[in-house]
């Protein structure tokens, strides 16, 4: 069974030393991404997505965060167990990471080709057949990596810097850049959302096309829906700090059942046209004083007695479909 | 609808690049090639494009904060771009503006009471504090923030908060246009939802008019009446929304639509089929000849790199600048075609 999951985050909690107190970000997150599956993370501006990809990369500052409990399993090893070393050799081969602006991701007094070559140097260090690579084959590897993410003349693209460059060349030098050592997990954070539409378009595209093809599971981040309906095959609902709710993306969109997913998915916009929701009232918790029980039961319309006493589970409503919300408790099993 | 509340004809802006140590005219950026459009009072007027196209520099230049280059801009019968420091006074009580970003827009150090109250004080509208506070107070309440929030800063509010006191200063004067400039862009989808039903209940509730720039083509479904594509400082497409969407006709309408990532099977299916190869804006410094999308279009033939086609009106209403689906259009709109507009169906003959 072990094997089956590229990563898995089970009952993760993340707290955060903060002036006020405790700042509790992450409560109880649990969420895998099987091996060759593309998955998503929806939520909104400070929902804890941002804090869960960084438990996950290793990279979050211990003080001031603090992690109680919990466990994240990478491809079969416990990062959060990990030495330094260890994480920067994973993140050198295993894992890697597309960022959302592509500007501040690229160092801008640097040539690309110059940065280009460090990641494939820096990741071959640590390859077991160890060795160095000779100048002629690291060039060799950089041109191959923008030749697969279609940017004309590689050569040229090598010696530019990267204000040279427009925001979706950028994005596909990152792109490269982030497959170049054929790594078996990607964790994308918000890959589009700096670019124009049919830019964004063509770099998920792109994106999509190649993780396919390479069978490199992929952990997308974002707070557009739509990217999400695009591009995963499931999709994680988040809400300040916990998942609401998880199913196949083409599931979860058709039919949403917790009461979050619902007022977000009514929020957005249409293509057809249409009046949208009054979007879900109330603001988000702050994280130094969250409610109690199910986090969203101060802003809930179908508010129980008992969500603000406990703090659902997730039940499984339908065949790989699991909702944290009391409203399904009677109807479904207990996971 | 009524009457013309805003007439643009043939707006030109052009940015000048100097260099050098005597500031040596190298070149200009073409931001707005030339741009003519309505806007009816009570109606609210989308303009979309990629970053890059000039909508917010149209926004900007029918407002008067950067002076067009070119062309006239009709406000209630009088040509603003005439208008002298003294006599802009009275443009700037009836037209206002909410930026993108309230976090940059709103001034830190002031409170929302200040921020809102300044232009009472510029145009000498309340006479006295006690005035003033009143006009503030019922500002607020028509964005639905209590009273209380007068003192606070723009740092103590969220996002959407901060947003709805940008609207409130827009509206402090009573205005009859707003240009809004990606008002929810920098907000989550459900903050959103609320700011927009907020700004159609008060389009609704006042009669203003809006001109509503934005990137994202569902948003303008929602909210606009009649919209406008721009690509590289020019309008390619013009139509009542209803029509743009489920009847576009230019490839980069298309194209663009194409590219709106979805989350309904619905709209899925009603998505055109991409008219591009790829490709990017090209910088407006040096736009490419004819017309500027032929680069990135899968449809382009010789005319289109040589000619710039007119913005013609195709069907009633519609209007689209393609050489391609000018011609595409049936015989019998095209005859109707010619009836509207003589003169350019001539041109047309005479082309072919």
């Amino acid at each position: 069974m072990m094997d089956q999951y590229m990563l898995e985050i089970r009952d993760l909690y993340v707290y955060f030393r903060v002036y006020e107190g405790i700042s509790r970000v992450l409560d109880g997150v649990s969420l895998d991404v099987r091996k060759g599956e593309q998955v998503g993370l929806a939520g909104e501006t400070g929902c804890g997505k941002t804090v869960t990809m960084k438990t996950v990369m290793g990279a979050l500052k211990i003080p001031p965060a603090i992690i109680p409990k919990g466990e994240v399993i990478l491809d079969g090893q416990n990062v959060l167990k990990m030495s330094a070393k260890q994480l920067l050799q994973m993140k050198g081969t295993k894992v890697s990471m597309i960022f959302q602006d592509p500007m501040n991701a690229l160092n801008p007094v640097f040539a690309v080709g110059t940065q280009l070559f460090d990641v494939i140097r820096f990741s071959n260090r640590h390859t077991s057949n160890g060795g160095k690579l000779s100048k002629k084959e690291i060039l060799n590897r950089a041109i191959a990596a923008l030749d697969e993410v279609r940017l004309p003349d590689p050569k040229r693209i090598l010696n530019s810097y990267p204000l040279e460059l427009s925001g979706g060349m950028r994005q596909r030098v990152l792109i490269a850049m982030a497959l170049v050592n054929e790594p078996s997990f990607l964790i994308a954070d918000e890959p589009q959302t700096a670019l124009d539409v049919t830019i964004g378009a063509q770099i998920l595209d792109l994106l999509s096309e190649l993780v396919r093809t390479k069978g490199i599971s992929v952990l997308l981040i974002t707070h557009n829906l739509g990217v999400i309906q695009e591009t995963t095959e499931r999709v994680n609902i988040m809400y300040a700090g916990q998942v609401v709710e998880t199913a196949p993306t083409a599931l979860l969109f058709e039919n949403p059942k917790h009461p979050y997913s619902q007022g977000l998915l009514a929020s957005v916009p249409r293509l057809t046209g249409g009046e949208i929701a009054e979007g879900i009232r109330g603001t988000v918790p702050d994280y130094t004083a969250v409610p109690s029980g199910c986090r969203f039961h101060p802003r809930c319309d179908h508010v129980m007695p008992i969500c603000s006493q406990k703090k659902p589970s997730l039940l499984l409503v339908e065949p790989d479909h699991l909702v944290g919300c009391w409203l399904y408790a009677k109807e479904g099993g207990v996971k | 609808m009524s009457e013309s509340l805003l007439v643009v004809e043939g707006l030109v802006k052009r940015f000048p690049i100097r260099a050098g140590i005597f500031h040596r005219l190298v070149g200009e950026v073409k931001a707005i090639e030339s741009v003519s459009f309505d806007i009816k009072s009570s109606e609210i007027f989308g303009l979309v494009g990629e970053s890059g196209s000039g909508k917010s520099t149209v926004g900007k230049t029918l407002l008067r904060i950067y002076k067009p280059t070119k062309g006239t801009i009709q406000f209630k019968g009088r040509d603003v771009t005439k208008l002298t420091k003294e006599t802009l006074r009275f443009f700037r009580q009836q037209a206002q503006m909410v930026f993108q970003d309230p976090k940059s827009s709103l001034n830190p150090r002031r409170s929302i009471k200040s921020t809102i109250e300044e232009s009472l004080i510029v145009h000498k509208v309340a006479k006295n504090g006690g005035a003033r506070k009143k006009i503030v107070a019922d500002r607020l309440a028509m964005v639905e923030l209590s009273p209380n929030y007068m003192y606070k800063y723009p740092s103590m509010l969220s996002g959407g908060q901060r947003q709805r006191v940008a609207i409130a200063r827009a509206l402090a004067l009573d205005p009859s246009f707003i240009v809004l400039d990606e008002p929810t862009s920098a907000l989550d989808v459900s903050v959103q939802a609320k700011v927009i039903r907020l700004l159609q209940r008060l389009q609704a509730e006042r009669q203003m008019a809006y001109l509503f720039i934005s990137h994202d083509l569902s948003l303008m479904r929602t909210i606009a009446s009649r919209t406008a594509v721009m690509y590289l400082g020019r309008i390619y497409e013009l139509a009542t929304t209803e029509a743009l969407f489920t009847n576009p006709l230019h490839p980069y309408t298309k194209t663009l639509i194409s590219a709106v990532p979805v989350v309904s099977a619905e709209e899925r299916q009603m998505k055109p089929k991409k008219q591009s190869h790829g490709g990017e804006i090209p910088s407006p410094i040096n736009p490419p000849s004819g017309c500027a999308f032929h680069p990135r279009c899968s449809l382009a033939e010789q005319v289109c790199a040589q000619e710039l086609p007119d913005l013609a009106e195709v069907l009633p209403g519609h209007f689209v600048r393609c050489h391609i689906a000018i011609d595409a259009l049936s015989a019998n709109t095209r005859k109707m075609h010619l009836v509207n507009s003589a003169k350019e169906a001539r041109n047309k003959i005479k082309r072919r």
